[in-house]
Protein backbone atom coordinates (compact mmCIF):
# COMPACT_ATOMS: atom_id res chain seq x y z
CA UNK A 1 0.00 0.00 0.00
CA UNK A 2 1.80 2.97 -1.10
CA UNK A 3 0.43 6.47 -0.78
CA UNK A 4 0.33 8.44 -4.13
CA UNK A 5 -0.25 12.22 -4.91
CA UNK A 6 -3.82 11.62 -4.98
CA UNK A 7 -4.14 10.31 -2.14
CA UNK A 8 -2.40 13.05 0.05
CA UNK A 9 -4.58 15.41 -2.07
CA UNK A 10 -7.60 13.79 -0.64
CA UNK A 11 -6.15 13.43 3.29
CA UNK A 12 -5.79 17.27 2.69
CA UNK A 13 -9.43 17.72 1.91
CA UNK A 14 -10.65 15.73 4.88
CA UNK A 15 -7.85 17.43 7.13
CA UNK A 16 -9.18 20.88 5.97
CA UNK A 17 -5.47 22.15 4.79
CA UNK A 18 -5.11 23.64 1.47
CA UNK A 19 -2.15 22.57 1.12
CA UNK A 20 0.78 23.94 -1.62
CA UNK A 21 1.65 21.94 -4.48
CA UNK A 22 4.99 21.68 -2.96
CA UNK A 23 3.36 20.62 0.34
CA UNK A 24 1.95 18.13 -1.38
CA UNK A 25 4.94 17.02 -3.08
CA UNK A 26 6.94 16.91 0.46
CA UNK A 27 4.35 14.81 2.57
CA UNK A 28 3.69 12.48 -0.20
CA UNK A 29 7.28 11.79 0.25
CA UNK A 30 7.83 11.48 3.84
CA UNK A 31 4.28 9.68 4.22
CA UNK A 32 5.44 7.30 2.35
CA UNK A 33 8.33 6.72 4.52
CA UNK A 34 6.72 6.67 7.24
CA UNK A 35 3.98 4.47 6.06
CA UNK A 36 6.61 1.97 4.83
CA UNK A 37 8.16 1.83 8.50
CA UNK A 38 4.87 0.88 10.15
CA UNK A 39 4.03 -1.47 7.49
CA UNK A 40 5.73 -3.88 9.76
CA UNK A 41 3.01 -3.86 12.22
CA UNK A 42 1.61 -6.72 9.51
CA UNK A 43 3.75 -9.13 10.75
CA UNK A 44 1.90 -9.16 14.23
CA UNK A 45 -0.31 -11.85 14.69
CA UNK A 46 -3.17 -10.28 16.25
CA UNK A 47 -6.29 -12.97 15.92
CA UNK A 48 -8.58 -12.51 18.49
CA UNK A 49 -6.71 -9.68 19.86
CA UNK A 50 -9.33 -6.94 21.24
CA UNK A 51 -7.86 -3.24 20.64
CA UNK A 52 -7.00 -0.92 23.16
CA UNK A 53 -7.75 2.49 23.07
CA UNK A 54 -7.62 3.73 26.24
CA UNK A 55 -5.63 1.95 29.06
CA UNK A 56 -8.39 2.91 31.82
CA UNK A 57 -12.19 1.39 31.89
CA UNK A 58 -14.21 3.99 30.67
CA UNK A 59 -17.50 4.22 32.18
CA UNK A 60 -20.08 6.22 31.27
CA UNK A 61 -21.61 7.81 34.12
CA UNK A 62 -24.61 10.13 34.54
CA UNK A 63 -25.06 13.30 36.49
CA UNK A 64 -28.07 15.25 37.31
CA UNK A 65 -29.04 17.26 34.77
CA UNK A 66 -28.96 20.89 36.92
CA UNK A 67 -27.74 23.58 36.09
CA UNK A 68 -24.42 24.67 37.40
CA UNK A 69 -22.31 27.72 37.03
CA UNK A 70 -20.26 28.31 33.28
CA UNK A 71 -18.50 30.92 30.91
CA UNK A 72 -20.52 33.91 30.52
CA UNK A 73 -21.02 34.83 27.27
CA UNK A 74 -18.73 38.03 26.83
CA UNK A 75 -15.93 35.35 28.85
CA UNK A 76 -17.15 33.35 25.98
CA UNK A 77 -16.63 35.29 23.04
CA UNK A 78 -14.16 37.58 24.04
CA UNK A 79 -11.37 35.33 21.94
CA UNK A 80 -13.60 35.63 18.99
CA UNK A 81 -11.82 36.54 15.22
CA UNK A 82 -15.05 37.83 14.98
CA UNK A 83 -18.40 38.34 16.43
CA UNK A 84 -21.89 40.00 15.75
CA UNK A 85 -23.56 40.85 19.15
CA UNK A 86 -23.81 36.91 21.34
CA UNK A 87 -22.29 35.29 18.66
CA UNK A 88 -19.58 34.09 16.55
CA UNK A 89 -19.43 35.48 13.02
CA UNK A 90 -18.07 32.69 10.21
CA UNK A 91 -18.01 34.08 6.28
CA UNK A 92 -21.13 34.12 4.86
CA UNK A 93 -22.61 30.06 3.94
CA UNK A 94 -25.82 30.68 1.71
CA UNK A 95 -25.83 33.15 -0.79
CA UNK B 1 25.49 27.88 45.38
CA UNK B 2 23.26 30.83 44.22
CA UNK B 3 20.47 30.29 46.17
CA UNK B 4 18.04 29.97 42.54
CA UNK B 5 19.85 26.64 42.65
CA UNK B 6 18.69 24.87 45.76
CA UNK B 7 16.15 22.31 45.91
CA UNK B 8 12.27 23.07 46.07
CA UNK B 9 12.50 21.09 49.37
CA UNK B 10 15.15 23.24 50.98
CA UNK B 11 13.84 26.17 50.04
CA UNK B 12 10.24 25.88 51.49
CA UNK B 13 12.53 25.07 54.60
CA UNK B 14 13.87 28.42 53.91
CA UNK B 15 10.84 30.16 53.17
CA UNK B 16 9.02 28.58 56.44
CA UNK B 17 11.51 29.57 58.80
CA UNK B 18 11.54 33.13 57.57
CA UNK B 19 15.04 33.07 56.34
CA UNK B 20 13.76 34.24 52.74
CA UNK B 21 11.02 35.58 51.42
CA UNK B 22 9.11 34.49 48.20
CA UNK B 23 8.82 38.16 46.80
CA UNK B 24 13.25 38.01 47.16
CA UNK B 25 13.34 34.82 45.70
CA UNK B 26 10.78 35.57 43.00
CA UNK B 27 13.01 38.46 42.17
CA UNK B 28 16.09 36.11 42.33
CA UNK B 29 14.60 33.93 39.78
CA UNK B 30 13.58 37.04 37.26
CA UNK B 31 16.90 38.04 37.71
CA UNK B 32 18.71 34.76 36.18
CA UNK B 33 15.78 34.76 33.84
CA UNK B 34 16.93 38.07 32.81
CA UNK B 35 20.13 37.40 32.35
CA UNK B 36 20.08 34.24 30.55
CA UNK B 37 16.87 33.46 28.50
CA UNK B 38 17.90 35.76 25.72
CA UNK B 39 20.27 33.47 24.65
CA UNK B 40 18.60 30.02 26.13
CA UNK B 41 15.02 30.75 25.32
CA UNK B 42 13.09 28.81 27.38
CA UNK B 43 10.21 31.03 28.48
CA UNK B 44 7.47 32.13 25.83
CA UNK B 45 6.03 34.42 28.42
CA UNK B 46 7.61 35.39 31.70
CA UNK B 47 4.60 36.85 34.15
CA UNK B 48 6.75 39.37 36.12
CA UNK B 49 3.73 41.17 37.73
CA UNK B 50 1.50 38.20 38.55
CA UNK B 51 4.40 36.54 40.15
CA UNK B 52 5.16 39.47 42.50
CA UNK B 53 1.57 40.22 43.56
CA UNK B 54 1.40 35.89 43.80
CA UNK B 55 4.45 36.31 45.75
CA UNK B 56 3.53 38.90 48.26
CA UNK B 57 0.51 36.67 48.88
CA UNK B 58 2.27 33.79 49.40
CA UNK B 59 4.22 35.75 51.85
CA UNK B 60 1.23 36.71 53.69
CA UNK B 61 0.18 32.84 53.96
CA UNK B 62 3.62 32.22 55.24
CA UNK B 63 3.32 35.24 58.22
CA UNK B 64 -0.02 34.24 58.73
CA UNK B 65 0.77 30.35 58.75
CA UNK B 66 -2.37 29.99 56.55
CA UNK B 67 -2.57 26.22 54.69
CA UNK B 68 1.22 26.53 53.87
CA UNK B 69 2.04 23.48 51.46
CA UNK B 70 5.41 22.61 50.43
CA UNK B 71 4.85 24.73 47.47
CA UNK B 72 3.30 27.54 49.16
CA UNK B 73 5.69 30.77 47.52
CA UNK B 74 7.41 29.02 45.42
CA UNK B 75 8.22 30.37 41.93
CA UNK B 76 7.29 27.22 39.24
CA UNK B 77 6.66 27.51 35.67
CA UNK B 78 4.17 26.17 33.37
CA UNK B 79 4.76 23.88 29.55
CA UNK B 80 2.52 26.62 27.60
CA UNK B 81 0.20 23.65 26.95
CA UNK B 82 -1.31 24.37 30.07
CA UNK B 83 -4.69 27.20 29.80
CA UNK B 84 -3.81 30.05 32.21
CA UNK B 85 -6.90 32.90 33.23
CA UNK B 86 -6.03 35.82 31.79
CA UNK B 87 -2.48 35.30 30.82
CA UNK B 88 -1.37 34.25 26.51
CA UNK B 89 -1.41 30.38 26.11
CA UNK B 90 0.34 29.47 22.97
CA UNK B 91 0.78 25.76 22.67
CA UNK B 92 3.85 26.05 20.75
CA UNK B 93 1.53 27.37 17.83
CA UNK B 94 0.44 30.14 15.57
CA UNK B 95 -2.98 29.16 15.20
CA UNK B 96 -3.52 30.10 19.02
CA UNK B 97 -2.29 33.69 18.22
CA UNK B 98 -3.88 36.44 20.56
CA UNK B 99 -5.65 33.28 22.43
CA UNK B 100 -6.12 34.74 26.43
CA UNK B 101 -7.81 31.73 28.26
CA UNK B 102 -10.86 32.58 30.34
CA UNK B 103 -10.18 29.73 32.51
CA UNK B 104 -7.21 27.95 34.53
CA UNK B 105 -6.44 24.66 33.81
CA UNK B 106 -7.36 22.32 36.97
CA UNK B 107 -3.05 21.93 37.12
CA UNK B 108 -2.96 25.61 37.20
CA UNK B 109 -5.99 26.06 39.48
CA UNK B 110 -4.20 23.43 42.33
CA UNK B 111 -0.75 24.70 42.31
CA UNK B 112 -2.19 28.89 42.87
CA UNK B 113 -4.31 27.06 45.74
CA UNK B 114 -1.24 25.35 47.14
CA UNK B 115 0.66 28.86 47.32
CA UNK B 116 2.84 28.18 43.69
CA UNK B 117 4.14 31.53 41.91
CA UNK B 118 3.31 31.11 38.60
CA UNK B 119 6.75 32.66 37.13
CA UNK B 120 6.02 31.83 33.27
CA UNK B 121 5.15 30.02 30.27
CA UNK B 122 7.75 27.72 28.45
CA UNK B 123 8.47 26.72 25.05
CA UNK B 124 7.66 23.56 23.37
CA UNK B 125 7.44 21.53 20.07
CA UNK B 126 3.69 23.22 18.54
CA UNK B 127 1.16 20.74 20.11
CA UNK B 128 3.24 19.02 21.77
CA UNK B 129 4.92 17.77 18.43
CA UNK B 130 8.74 17.11 18.32
CA UNK B 131 11.25 15.67 20.46
CA UNK B 132 13.81 18.80 20.33
CA UNK B 133 11.76 21.55 20.74
CA UNK B 134 12.58 22.98 17.44
CA UNK B 135 9.03 22.68 16.22
CA UNK B 136 7.96 25.34 18.14
CA UNK B 137 6.65 28.05 15.87
CA UNK B 138 8.20 31.31 17.89
CA UNK B 139 12.09 29.97 18.13
CA UNK B 140 14.05 27.09 19.43
CA UNK B 141 15.38 26.65 22.85
CA UNK B 142 19.08 25.30 23.59
CA UNK B 143 20.47 22.97 25.80
CA UNK B 144 21.88 24.89 28.99
CA UNK B 145 24.92 21.97 29.08
CA UNK B 146 25.82 23.48 25.29
CA UNK B 147 24.19 26.16 23.55
CA UNK B 148 24.61 24.28 20.22
CA UNK B 149 22.62 20.76 21.02
CA UNK B 150 18.38 20.69 21.76
CA UNK B 151 17.17 20.38 25.02
CA UNK B 152 15.49 17.79 24.12
CA UNK B 153 11.12 17.87 23.56
CA UNK B 154 8.35 18.30 23.91
CA UNK B 155 8.96 19.67 27.04
CA UNK B 156 12.09 21.29 26.22
CA UNK B 157 11.54 24.39 27.46
CA UNK B 158 10.36 23.15 30.88
CA UNK B 159 13.54 21.00 31.23
CA UNK B 160 15.92 23.96 29.96
CA UNK B 161 14.30 26.16 32.63
CA UNK B 162 14.70 23.65 35.60
CA UNK B 163 18.37 23.15 34.49
CA UNK B 164 19.31 26.53 34.32
CA UNK B 165 17.38 27.72 37.57
CA UNK B 166 15.15 29.86 35.78
CA UNK B 167 12.34 28.18 38.24
CA UNK B 168 12.27 25.82 40.80
CA UNK B 169 10.35 23.56 38.79
CA UNK B 170 7.65 22.96 36.33
CA UNK B 171 5.36 21.08 34.44
CA UNK B 172 5.53 19.25 31.39
CA UNK B 173 3.15 17.21 29.76
CA UNK B 174 4.09 13.78 28.57
CA UNK B 175 2.49 11.86 25.33
CA UNK B 176 5.52 9.75 24.66
CA UNK B 177 8.37 10.59 26.16
CA UNK B 178 7.77 14.65 26.26
CA UNK B 179 8.52 14.69 29.99
CA UNK B 180 11.15 12.03 30.51
CA UNK B 181 13.18 12.39 27.19
CA UNK B 182 14.28 16.50 27.83
CA UNK B 183 14.83 15.83 31.40
CA UNK B 184 17.51 12.80 30.58
CA UNK B 185 18.72 15.77 27.82
CA UNK B 186 18.90 18.90 30.03
CA UNK B 187 19.98 16.36 33.64
CA UNK B 188 17.10 17.00 35.83
CA UNK B 189 14.39 14.28 37.08
CA UNK B 190 11.19 14.22 34.73
CA UNK B 191 8.13 12.44 35.96
CA UNK B 192 5.36 10.77 33.59
CA UNK B 193 2.39 9.31 36.23
CA UNK B 194 0.26 6.69 35.34
CA UNK B 195 -2.74 8.08 33.13
CA UNK B 196 -5.64 9.84 34.65
CA UNK B 197 -3.99 10.47 37.74
CA UNK B 198 -3.57 13.89 36.83
CA UNK B 199 -6.39 15.27 34.92
CA UNK B 200 -6.37 16.79 31.74
CA UNK B 201 -8.82 19.54 32.10
CA UNK B 202 -7.05 22.91 30.29
CA UNK B 203 -4.43 21.18 28.91
CA UNK B 204 -4.52 21.39 25.38
CA UNK B 205 -4.98 18.26 23.87
CA UNK B 206 -2.60 16.47 21.26
CA UNK B 207 -3.49 12.65 21.90
CA UNK B 208 -6.27 12.25 24.42
CA UNK B 209 -5.51 8.49 25.26
CA UNK B 210 -1.94 9.03 25.98
CA UNK B 211 -1.50 13.01 27.28
CA UNK B 212 -0.32 12.73 30.88
CA UNK B 213 1.15 16.03 32.94
CA UNK B 214 3.79 15.46 35.13
CA UNK B 215 6.89 17.74 37.18
CA UNK B 216 10.35 18.31 36.15
CA UNK B 217 12.54 19.15 39.02
CA UNK B 218 16.12 19.26 40.34
CA UNK B 219 15.17 16.47 42.62
CA UNK B 220 13.19 13.36 42.84
CA UNK B 221 11.96 14.35 46.55
CA UNK B 222 10.37 17.61 44.95
CA UNK B 223 8.68 15.38 42.07
CA UNK B 224 7.06 13.46 44.84
CA UNK B 225 6.47 16.50 46.32
CA UNK B 226 4.38 17.98 43.58
CA UNK B 227 3.06 14.87 42.78
CA UNK B 228 0.74 14.66 45.27
CA UNK B 229 -0.43 18.35 45.14
CA UNK B 230 -1.69 18.46 41.41
CA UNK B 231 -2.99 14.33 41.58
CA UNK B 232 -6.45 13.45 42.08
CA UNK B 233 -9.82 13.08 40.64
CA UNK B 234 -11.11 15.76 39.07
CA UNK B 235 -15.09 16.14 37.97
CA UNK B 236 -14.19 18.19 34.97
CA UNK B 237 -12.37 15.33 33.11
CA UNK B 238 -14.02 12.02 32.46
CA UNK B 239 -10.68 10.02 32.16
CA UNK B 240 -9.87 11.60 35.36
CA UNK B 241 -8.91 8.19 37.82
CA UNK B 242 -10.96 7.53 41.14
CA UNK B 243 -7.37 6.52 42.60
CA UNK B 244 -5.81 7.28 46.28
CA UNK B 245 -3.39 10.21 46.31
CA UNK B 246 -0.33 8.85 48.26
CA UNK B 247 1.86 11.03 49.91
CA UNK B 248 4.69 10.26 47.93
CA UNK B 249 7.16 12.00 49.84
CA UNK B 250 7.20 9.83 52.75
CA UNK B 251 8.29 6.88 50.96
CA UNK B 252 11.48 8.53 50.01
CA UNK B 253 13.73 6.18 52.72
CA UNK B 254 16.80 4.93 50.54
CA UNK B 255 15.77 1.69 51.25
CA UNK B 256 15.55 -0.51 48.62
CA UNK B 257 16.90 -3.78 49.66
CA UNK B 258 15.25 -6.94 47.94
CA UNK B 259 13.52 -4.87 45.64
CA UNK B 260 13.46 -6.35 42.20
CA UNK B 261 14.50 -4.65 39.60
CA UNK B 262 13.38 -5.86 35.58
CA UNK B 263 15.92 -5.18 32.65
CA UNK B 264 14.50 -5.91 29.60
CA UNK B 265 17.04 -7.28 27.10
CA UNK B 266 15.07 -5.48 24.24
CA UNK B 267 16.13 -2.39 25.56
CA UNK B 268 19.92 -2.89 25.11
CA UNK B 269 20.17 -2.19 21.26
CA UNK B 270 21.89 -1.41 17.85
CA UNK B 271 22.01 1.99 18.16
CA UNK B 272 22.01 2.41 21.55
CA UNK B 273 24.86 5.39 22.20
CA UNK B 274 27.80 3.33 24.01
CA UNK B 275 28.23 6.18 26.93
CA UNK B 276 24.77 5.75 27.31
CA UNK B 277 24.79 1.83 27.58
CA UNK B 278 27.77 2.65 30.17
CA UNK B 279 26.12 4.76 32.38
CA UNK B 280 23.31 2.49 32.50
CA UNK B 281 25.58 -0.21 33.56
CA UNK B 282 27.26 1.22 35.98
CA UNK B 283 23.66 2.37 37.45
CA UNK B 284 22.76 -1.30 37.46
CA UNK B 285 25.57 -2.20 39.36
CA UNK B 286 25.48 1.11 42.16
CA UNK B 287 21.49 -0.33 42.19
CA UNK B 288 22.59 -3.49 43.13
CA UNK B 289 24.89 -2.49 45.91
CA UNK B 290 22.07 -1.12 47.17
CA UNK B 291 20.40 -3.91 48.06
CA UNK B 292 18.41 -4.41 44.65
CA UNK B 293 17.79 -7.70 43.03
CA UNK B 294 18.39 -7.28 38.89
CA UNK B 295 16.69 -9.81 37.15
CA UNK B 296 16.13 -10.21 33.37
CA UNK B 297 12.78 -9.55 31.66
CA UNK B 298 11.45 -9.36 28.45
CA UNK B 299 9.26 -7.23 26.64
CA UNK B 300 8.64 -9.01 23.10
CA UNK B 301 6.16 -6.25 21.40
CA UNK B 302 9.10 -2.85 22.12
CA UNK B 303 10.05 -3.56 18.19
CA UNK B 304 6.88 -2.43 16.98
CA UNK B 305 6.31 0.78 19.82
CA UNK B 306 7.27 3.69 17.62
CA UNK B 307 4.72 2.06 15.05
CA UNK B 308 2.13 1.86 16.95
CA UNK B 309 2.92 5.39 18.74
CA UNK B 310 2.71 7.12 15.78
CA UNK B 311 -0.62 5.89 14.22
CA UNK B 312 -2.16 6.03 17.79
CA UNK B 313 -1.44 9.81 18.40
CA UNK B 314 -1.41 11.31 14.98
CA UNK B 315 -5.27 9.51 14.72
CA UNK B 316 -6.64 11.10 18.17
CA UNK B 317 -4.31 14.39 17.28
CA UNK B 318 -6.11 14.88 13.55
CA UNK B 319 -9.60 14.54 15.55
CA UNK B 320 -8.63 16.71 18.24
CA UNK B 321 -7.20 19.59 16.14
CA UNK B 322 -9.96 19.53 14.20
CA UNK B 323 -11.46 21.92 16.85
CA UNK B 324 -9.22 24.60 15.13
CA UNK B 325 -11.18 26.40 12.68
CA UNK B 326 -10.88 30.34 13.25
CA UNK B 327 -14.08 30.74 13.81
CA UNK B 328 -14.25 30.31 18.28
CA UNK B 329 -10.72 31.66 19.11
CA UNK B 330 -7.06 32.07 17.69
CA UNK B 331 -5.67 32.87 13.92
CA UNK B 332 -8.12 33.61 11.12
CA UNK B 333 -7.36 33.84 7.49
CA UNK B 334 -10.32 34.65 5.16
CA UNK B 335 -9.54 35.78 1.69
CA UNK B 336 -13.39 35.93 0.86
CA UNK B 337 -13.66 32.40 -0.57
CA UNK B 338 -16.48 31.53 1.98
CA UNK B 339 -16.85 28.89 4.58
CA UNK B 340 -14.83 26.07 3.47
CA UNK B 341 -12.17 28.40 1.92
CA UNK B 342 -11.34 29.89 5.26
CA UNK B 343 -10.90 26.78 7.61
CA UNK B 344 -8.15 25.48 5.09
CA UNK B 345 -5.77 28.75 4.57
CA UNK B 346 -6.63 29.21 8.53
CA UNK B 347 -4.85 25.73 8.98
CA UNK B 348 -2.20 25.15 6.06
CA UNK B 349 -0.92 28.96 7.87
CA UNK B 350 -1.41 28.43 11.69
CA UNK B 351 -0.25 24.89 11.67
CA UNK B 352 3.50 23.82 11.44
CA UNK B 353 5.12 21.83 9.09
CA UNK B 354 4.89 18.59 12.15
CA UNK B 355 1.59 19.12 13.00
CA UNK B 356 0.28 19.02 9.30
CA UNK B 357 2.13 16.01 8.65
CA UNK B 358 0.66 14.22 11.73
CA UNK B 359 -3.13 15.52 10.84
CA UNK B 360 -2.45 14.33 7.72
CA UNK B 361 -1.42 10.32 8.90
CA UNK B 362 -3.68 10.38 11.40
CA UNK B 363 -6.41 11.34 8.69
CA UNK B 364 -5.14 8.29 6.53
CA UNK B 365 -4.91 6.05 9.50
CA UNK B 366 -8.72 6.20 10.07
CA UNK B 367 -10.37 7.19 6.69
CA UNK B 368 -12.13 4.38 4.69
CA UNK B 369 -10.15 1.79 3.62
CA UNK B 370 -7.17 1.81 5.92
CA UNK B 371 -8.43 2.16 9.01
CA UNK B 372 -8.21 -1.70 9.41
CA UNK B 373 -4.94 -2.08 8.33
CA UNK B 374 -3.66 1.03 10.31
CA UNK B 375 -5.43 2.28 13.26
CA UNK B 376 -6.86 -0.69 14.45
CA UNK B 377 -4.10 -3.20 13.83
CA UNK B 378 -2.15 -0.36 16.08
CA UNK B 379 -4.48 -0.66 18.79
CA UNK B 380 -4.59 -4.61 18.81
CA UNK B 381 -0.66 -4.48 19.44
CA UNK B 382 -1.02 -1.94 21.61
CA UNK B 383 -2.90 -4.32 23.91
CA UNK B 384 -0.29 -6.59 23.11
CA UNK B 385 2.27 -4.22 24.61
CA UNK B 386 -0.01 -3.53 27.85
CA UNK B 387 0.41 -7.38 28.13
CA UNK B 388 3.98 -7.43 28.08
CA UNK B 389 4.71 -5.21 30.66
CA UNK B 390 1.80 -7.06 32.79
CA UNK B 391 4.28 -10.22 32.62
CA UNK B 392 6.98 -8.52 33.21
CA UNK B 393 5.71 -7.07 36.48
CA UNK B 394 4.89 -10.55 37.77
CA UNK B 395 8.99 -10.67 37.91
CA UNK B 396 9.77 -7.24 39.03
CA UNK B 397 8.89 -4.32 40.95
CA UNK B 398 10.09 -1.77 38.65
CA UNK B 399 11.88 -1.97 35.20
CA UNK B 400 14.95 -0.26 34.04
CA UNK B 401 15.65 0.95 30.78
CA UNK B 402 18.10 4.28 29.25
CA UNK B 403 15.67 6.95 28.78
CA UNK B 404 17.02 8.35 24.94
CA UNK B 405 18.82 5.95 23.01
CA UNK B 406 21.78 9.27 22.65
CA UNK B 407 23.08 12.40 24.39
CA UNK B 408 21.05 15.77 23.55
CA UNK B 409 21.36 16.30 19.39
CA UNK B 410 22.82 19.33 17.51
CA UNK B 411 20.31 21.70 16.67
CA UNK B 412 19.06 21.31 12.70
CA UNK B 413 20.22 17.51 13.08
CA UNK B 414 17.32 15.78 13.25
CA UNK B 415 15.05 18.35 11.44
CA UNK B 416 15.13 17.59 7.68
CA UNK B 417 14.22 13.51 8.49
CA UNK B 418 10.53 13.43 10.48
CA UNK B 419 11.37 9.76 10.90
CA UNK B 420 14.72 9.64 12.85
CA UNK B 421 13.10 12.35 14.93
CA UNK B 422 10.84 9.94 15.87
CA UNK B 423 12.96 7.42 16.65
CA UNK B 424 14.19 9.38 19.63
CA UNK B 425 11.13 8.47 21.86
CA UNK B 426 11.62 4.78 21.30
CA UNK B 427 12.72 3.95 25.19
CA UNK B 428 9.89 6.40 26.33
CA UNK B 429 7.03 5.49 23.89
CA UNK B 430 5.68 1.92 25.53
CA UNK B 431 5.01 3.90 29.05
CA UNK B 432 2.21 6.02 27.64
CA UNK B 433 1.03 3.12 25.50
CA UNK B 434 0.00 1.00 28.55
CA UNK B 435 -0.43 3.82 30.82
CA UNK B 436 1.85 3.26 33.06
CA UNK B 437 4.00 5.47 35.46
CA UNK B 438 7.96 6.40 34.28
CA UNK B 439 10.79 8.55 35.76
CA UNK B 440 13.91 10.01 34.01
CA UNK B 441 16.99 10.51 36.53
CA UNK B 442 20.21 11.93 35.68
CA UNK B 443 22.59 8.94 35.57
CA UNK B 444 25.80 10.03 34.30
CA UNK B 445 27.78 12.91 32.16
CA UNK B 446 29.39 11.86 28.03
CA UNK B 447 33.15 12.75 27.78
CA UNK B 448 31.59 15.93 26.38
CA UNK B 449 29.91 16.90 29.26
CA UNK B 450 26.30 16.02 28.03
CA UNK B 451 23.84 14.90 31.09
CA UNK B 452 22.38 11.15 30.58
CA UNK B 453 19.36 9.58 31.88
CA UNK B 454 17.91 6.65 33.31
CA UNK B 455 14.69 5.27 33.11
CA UNK B 456 12.72 3.78 35.70
CA UNK B 457 8.78 1.76 34.56
CA UNK B 458 6.16 0.82 37.47
CA UNK B 459 3.28 -1.22 37.52
CA UNK B 460 -0.22 0.75 37.08
CA UNK B 461 -0.63 3.27 39.97
CA UNK B 462 2.35 2.47 41.61
CA UNK B 463 4.43 5.75 41.50
CA UNK B 464 5.66 5.05 45.08
CA UNK B 465 8.08 2.00 43.92
CA UNK B 466 9.55 4.37 41.21
CA UNK B 467 9.92 7.03 43.05
CA UNK B 468 11.79 5.26 45.93
CA UNK B 469 14.13 3.44 43.24
CA UNK B 470 14.69 6.87 41.41
CA UNK B 471 15.55 8.25 45.06
CA UNK B 472 17.72 5.82 46.26
CA UNK B 473 19.60 5.83 43.17
CA UNK B 474 20.21 9.96 43.71
CA UNK B 475 21.11 9.45 46.85
CA UNK B 476 23.95 6.94 46.07
CA UNK B 477 24.91 9.27 43.31
CA UNK B 478 26.24 13.08 42.73
CA UNK B 479 24.80 13.40 39.69
CA UNK B 480 22.14 15.50 39.82
CA UNK B 481 24.15 18.02 42.33
CA UNK B 482 26.13 19.16 38.96
CA UNK B 483 24.69 22.23 37.19
CA UNK B 484 25.29 23.48 33.70
CA UNK B 485 27.77 25.99 33.22
CA UNK B 486 25.94 29.28 32.78
CA UNK B 487 28.99 31.33 31.01
CA UNK B 488 27.98 31.06 27.51
CA UNK B 489 24.69 31.86 27.82
CA UNK B 490 25.37 35.42 29.32
CA UNK B 491 25.95 38.76 28.49
CA UNK B 492 23.96 38.49 25.17
CA UNK B 493 20.51 39.20 26.52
Amino acid sequence: MSITRRDVEHIAELSRLALTEEEVSLYTEQLKKILHYVEKLSSVDTRDIEPTTYTIPLQRRRRRDEVSPSLPPEEALKNAPERDKDCFKVPRIIE
Amino acid sequence: MDVVELNGWELAEKLKGGEITSRALTEAYLERIDAIDGRLRAYITVCREEALRQADEADRRLREKEGITPLTGMPVALKDIFSTKGIKTTCGSRILEGYIPPFDATVVERLKGAGAVIIGKLNMDEFAMGSSTENSAFFPTLNPWDPGRVPGGSSGGSAAAVSSAECVLSIGTDTGGSIRQPAALCGVVGLKPTYGLVSRYGMIAFASSLDQAGPIARCVRDCAITLTLIAGRDPKDSTSLHAPVHEYESHLDGNIKGMKIGIPEEYFIEGLHPEVEKAVGESIRVLEGLGAECVEVSLPHTEYAVSVYYLVATSEASSNLARYDGVKYGLRVDEGGGLLDMYKLTRDRGFGAEVKRRIMLGTYSLSAGYYEAYYRKASQVRTLMKRDFEEAFRMCDVILTPTSPTPAFRLGERLSDPLTMYLSDIFTISCNLAGIPGISVPCGFTEEGLPLGLQFLGRFLDEISILKVAHAYEEATEWHKKRPPLGKLLGEG
